[in-house]
């Protein structure tokens, strides 16, 4: 892209949203440059700060028009680069969209913008008893905009579901630059059902009414400490076995809660190889059954200790320790990748039984913290970024961590999504004839390629280009100038 | 060009059978809402629907997907059809992994049969089925849910992978067979309510839930609402905020339907608790009632349970949950008699007329509910009706996001093969 279209550009968006909503100074730029995976950067070629959906609209189709492309982002919290900018492309921030529009206990939702943040939800609405279900543990500053973008979850996703479970419609500017409606009360296909999750490839979100939950009429929350994680790994079988959906179940391994213990004197049991969390909500009548069919399970399955959080200080101090892990590593080990992938519960077992040995094999220490009840590892792999190549082994472990999640018919993202940092990875996980069917729906959207290109996919065709259909000899073939195998 | 005319040398006829698979001569018995196939096809594996699939792109044959064929007659009639596929024969549960929650199934499978496999592990998919033959492929195209839709959400929130046979025979996967996965996009969303213009749904991967240890059901009916003009209501009997009221109660109800027959006798409600302490939480549920009412608590559900309220002509409310007495009092206030059905606490209401009711007594009613309800956001569909009746009525009105919809049916089925103006705005 040429830099005098961006200037051309800017200085219509300065005309469209006002001077102070426009930003080409490289050094204002350069806050915007990565998302929460600092190690991909790119300074965004401009970066606009919009306040209404119509100034989204006409942004995107200045950039349509000539064919630069744009990148949403909301508090830029990501994990996987989602929000990475492109130099030669638009940046269109939603830190000024952030009213509450509207909230209605009587139906139950919440209108709001895009850039309100995820707690800010929960907060608007609990004094009515109500709160926003879906949780990321970086919920007081990620935007309801980009957990759409990633259908982000959280500790009670397990019982509550993802974002999209709790999204009853959107507004987007599609990539034409046209506002849209998606409600889930449309016939037809689910393309709100599809543009959650998207990664920002499909449009830019511009409200949201979102599911309010009633609050619980009881939470309970217990610690159990194991002396290793199969023992952990067993007591989650069977409570999941025995029919419990507990609102929660957390796990943390040695290496984890040494880490916790280092950052914040969580306090966990002494000598714990393992340490479960098992939150239990619902009516009280029903949580105080499952709460002994639990505390039975852990006893049968070997935990030397229970606590049981009798109230919300108390609860918290549980929390604090799983809740900090992954800034805690920190402290025991230079640099770390943190890793999300997903398998299948039973395989658990089997799984973290492999990561000891890859962590063995490559001399690199893995801590394991994750959402037993669905799966989701998020394994930190620490490594001394001073010391030589270990960088590359970590990476190499980090990987390999993947594999093993396909192997075991899992996914290689559970939560924080593919962005730029696993689109490589994709075609590990699908065949060519599933991305390119993907592509299709990328090509209804966005046939420019336009919004956050690069994302998600490794080098997609081109929209003109038809995926998966093979007829007669091609031309090449046929005259002797190429051979297909 | 004319399907059933050679290509190259070869009858579409032969084509499909070259493939291996058991093809018939359509009969009498296979219209698709009136229009006649030429042909039905018996597939038994993914790959053999790409093998029909594709030479059906060969031979431009327009393709419809069968399941139990219980709602065939749901939708547009298709602007042409060929093939049938039908998905008896795909039907085996490929996968059931207790442990994980998890089910690997043919889309063929009915969901009777389902529910029995799961049963002998103490599991079941949290959807209701209340037509008899109705298979998992055809519950997803047509994305209808029952009562506990409340608590566990839709067909949509229960799949987590799916694979699918596009129009040029390509087979594609999205999902897998876990619960927690954003890996690409989600095209078991896209294909949910598709009502087979997308492709064929070969298989379905859900989360499953443990079968509650108990459950029971907590009924009341309502007095009759206040006479109005010429016999007719003049309010809906306050079921608005008594829906509210069981809806954030701590009992956590999983589905509170209404059944409201006839529009001079009172709507009876029904409430639903699940779980380990059903019973003590249906006390809560029968206090709330009280108020209302003489409630009586049973093991089982009442007769009308999550079925609908007729299968000749059958339209669908869906209305914001605090609107629910506007849009019955709009029901109430004219035209044919009304049989109202559905779920409550999410507003998503079944009406159904009498299977006399004339074409434009039908058009009238439709547009004047439409036009009645619009302003309170509401949505009426009509789900089913026989061709008669509904002539240029739009089955489907008014579609936000219909242009995106027609470009994603354009990328995936350019042909227009796969059953064309079914669904919502002619797709
Ligand atoms: C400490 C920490 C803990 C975390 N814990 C969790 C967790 O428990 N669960 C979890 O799921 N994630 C977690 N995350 C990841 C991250 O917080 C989520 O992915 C979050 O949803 C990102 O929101 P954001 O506003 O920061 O988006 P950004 O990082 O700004 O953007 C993320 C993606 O969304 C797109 N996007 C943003 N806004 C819009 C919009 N309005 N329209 C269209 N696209 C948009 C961007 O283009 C990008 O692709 C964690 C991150 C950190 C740093
Ligand atoms: C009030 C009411 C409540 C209901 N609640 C529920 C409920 O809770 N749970 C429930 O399961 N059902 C429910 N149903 C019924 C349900 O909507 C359908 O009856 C049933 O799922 C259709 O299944 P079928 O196999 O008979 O499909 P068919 O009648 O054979 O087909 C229906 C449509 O799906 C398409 N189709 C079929 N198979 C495929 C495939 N493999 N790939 C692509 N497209 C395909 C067909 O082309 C057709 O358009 C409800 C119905 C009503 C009226």
């Amino acid at each position: 892209m040429e830099t005098r279209t961006l200037d051309g550009l800017a200085r219509h968006f300065q005309e469209l949203l006002g001077d102070g909503a426009v930003i080409t100074d490289p050094v204002r730029l350069r806050t915007y440059e990565c998302d929460g995976l600092t190690y991909h950067r790119a300074t965004p070629g401009v970066v606009v700060l919009p306040e209404t959906a119509e100034q989204i609209a006409a942004v995107v189709r200045a950039c349509n028009a000539h064919g630069v492309p744009f990148v949403a982002r909301g508090a830029g919290t990501g994990l996987s680069g989602g929000a990475l900018p492109r130099t030669d492309g638009v940046l269109i921030v939603t830190s000024r969209m952030r009213r509450i529009l509207s909230v209605d206990v009587a139906d139950r939702c919440a209108v709001v913008e895009p850039g309100v943040t995820n707690l800010a939800i929960t907060e608007a609405v609990r004094h009515l008893g109500y709160y926003y279900a879906p949780d990321p543990s970086s919920q007081q500053v990620c935007t309801i905009g980009g957990n759409i973008a990633e259908n982000s979850g959280g500790a009670h996703c397990l019982k509550y579901g993802f974002t999209v479970n709790h999204v009853l419609a959107l507004e987007i500017v599609t990539p034409d630059g046209d506002i849209v409606e998606l409600s889930d009360t449309d016939p037809g296909y689910d393309l709100l059902g599809v543009f959650v999750g998207s990664e920002g490839t499909l449009g830019i979100t511009t409200k949201v009414t979102v599911r309010l939950t009633r609050a619980p009429e009881t939470v309970t929350t217990l610690l159990a400490a194991f002396d290793g994680i199969e023992q952990g790994g067993q007591a989650v079988s069977a409570i999941i076995g025995g029919g419990i959906v507990p609102a929660a179940i957390e796990m943390m391994d040695a290496l984890a809660i040494e880490a916790a213990e280092a950052a914040v004197a969580c306090a966990y049991p002494e000598g714990a190889g393992a340490v479960l969390i098992v939150e239990l909500d619902g009516p009280a009548a029903e949580v105080t059954h499952q709460f002994d069919a639990v505390t039975r399970i852990c006893r049968e399955t070997g935990a030397f200790e229970l606590r049981v959080a009798a109230d919300p200080a108390e609860r918290a101090a549980i929390w604090k320790g799983r809740k900090s892990a992954f800034a805690a590593v920190g402290r025991i080990s230079p640099a770390y990748i943190v890793q999300d992938g997903v398998v299948p519960r039973t395989a658990l077992p089997e799984v973290l039984g492999r990561i000891d040995l890859l962590s063995r094999e490559y001399g690199i220490r893995v801590a394991n913290v994750f959402h037993a009840g669905d799966g989701n590892l998020h394994p930190l792999v620490l490594f001394d970024d001073a010391e030589t190549g270990a960088g590359e082994r970590a990476e190499l472990v980090s990987g390999k961590i993947l594999d093993l999640c396909i192997e075991h018919g899992g996914s290689i993202t559970g939560e924080h999504g593919v962005g730029v940092d696993k689109s490589r990875y994709m075609s590990k996980m699908f065949s060519d004839d599933d991305l390119d069917t993907m592509q299709l729906v990328r090509c209804a959207f966005d046939p420019r390629g336009l919004s956050n290109p690069g994302k998600i996919f490794p080098t997609p065709r081109l929209c003109g280009e038809v995926p998966g259909v093979h007829k007669g000899v091609h031309p090449l073939v046929e005259s002797g100038q190429a051979e297909q195998f | 060009m004319d399907a059933l005319h050679e290509m190259d040398g070869v009858f579409p006829a032969d084509a499909l059978r070259e493939t291996g698979v058991t093809v018939r001569e359509a009969g009498p018995g296979d219209e698709v809402a009136g229009v006649a196939p030429r042909w039905v096809a018996l597939p038994e594996t993914t790959e053999e629907v790409a093998a029909l699939m594709r030479v059906s792109a060969e031979h431009d044959l327009a393709v419809t997907p069968v399941g139990g064929g219980t709602k065939l007659h749901w939708g547009n009639p298709p602007e042409r059809c060929d093939l049938l596929i039908d998905t008896c024969c795909l039907n085996q549960v490929l996968e059931h992994a207790s442990g994980d929650l998890v089910a690997i199934v043919q889309a063929g499978v009915t969901m009777d049969t389902l529910a029995e496999t799961l049963a002998a592990e103490g599991q079941e998919l949290s959807l209701d089925v209340p037509l008899d033959g109705a298979t998992v492929g055809g519950t997803l195209a047509t994305a209808i849910a029952g009562p506990r839709r409340f608590r566990y959400g839709t067909a949509r929130d229960l799949l987590i992978g799916i694979t699918v046979v596009l129009a040029d025979g390509t087979t594609a996967r999205s999902g897998g067979k876990v619960v927690k996965n954003v890996a690409g996009y989600d095209l078991g969303k896209l294909f949910t309510g598709s009502y087979g213009t997308l492709g064929v749904i070969t298989e379905a991967t859900f989360r499953l839930h443990p079968v509650p240890d108990d459950r029971r059901w907590i009924t009341v009916e309502l007095p009759v609402p206040g006479a109005g003009a010429a016999g007719r209501p003049d309010d809906a009997p306050g079921l608005g905020a008594l829906v509210a009221g069981l809806a954030a109660s701590q009992a956590e109800p999983s589905a509170i339907e209404v059944d409201w027959p006839d529009v001079r006798v009172g709507p009876v409600v029904s409430v639903l608790v699940e779980g380990t302490a059903a019973d003590a939480r249906a006390r809560a549920v029968h206090a709330l009632l009280e108020e209302r009412g003489t409630p009586w608590t049973t093991t089982g559900p009442p007769g009308w349970w999550g079925t609908p309220p007729s299968q000749d002509v059958l339209l669908e409310l869906r209305v914001s949950p605090s609107r629910v007495d506007g849009a019955l009092r709009a029901i109430a206030a004219g035209g044919p008699p009304a049989h109202v059905r559905g779920s409550a606490a999410v507003a998503v209401l079944q009406i159904a007329l009498p299977p006399d009711v004339g074409g434009a007594v039908l058009a009238d009613y439709v547009s004047r509910l439409r036009d009645d309800l619009g302003h309170l956001g509401a949505r009426l569909t009509v789900l089913a009706a026989p061709r008669d009746l509904t002539g240029r009525l739009d089955r489907w009105g008014p579609v936000g996001a219909l242009s995106l919809m027609r470009q994603v049916k354009e990328r995936f089925d350019p042909g227009r093969r796969m059953s064309p103006g079914r669904s919502a705005g002619g797709i």
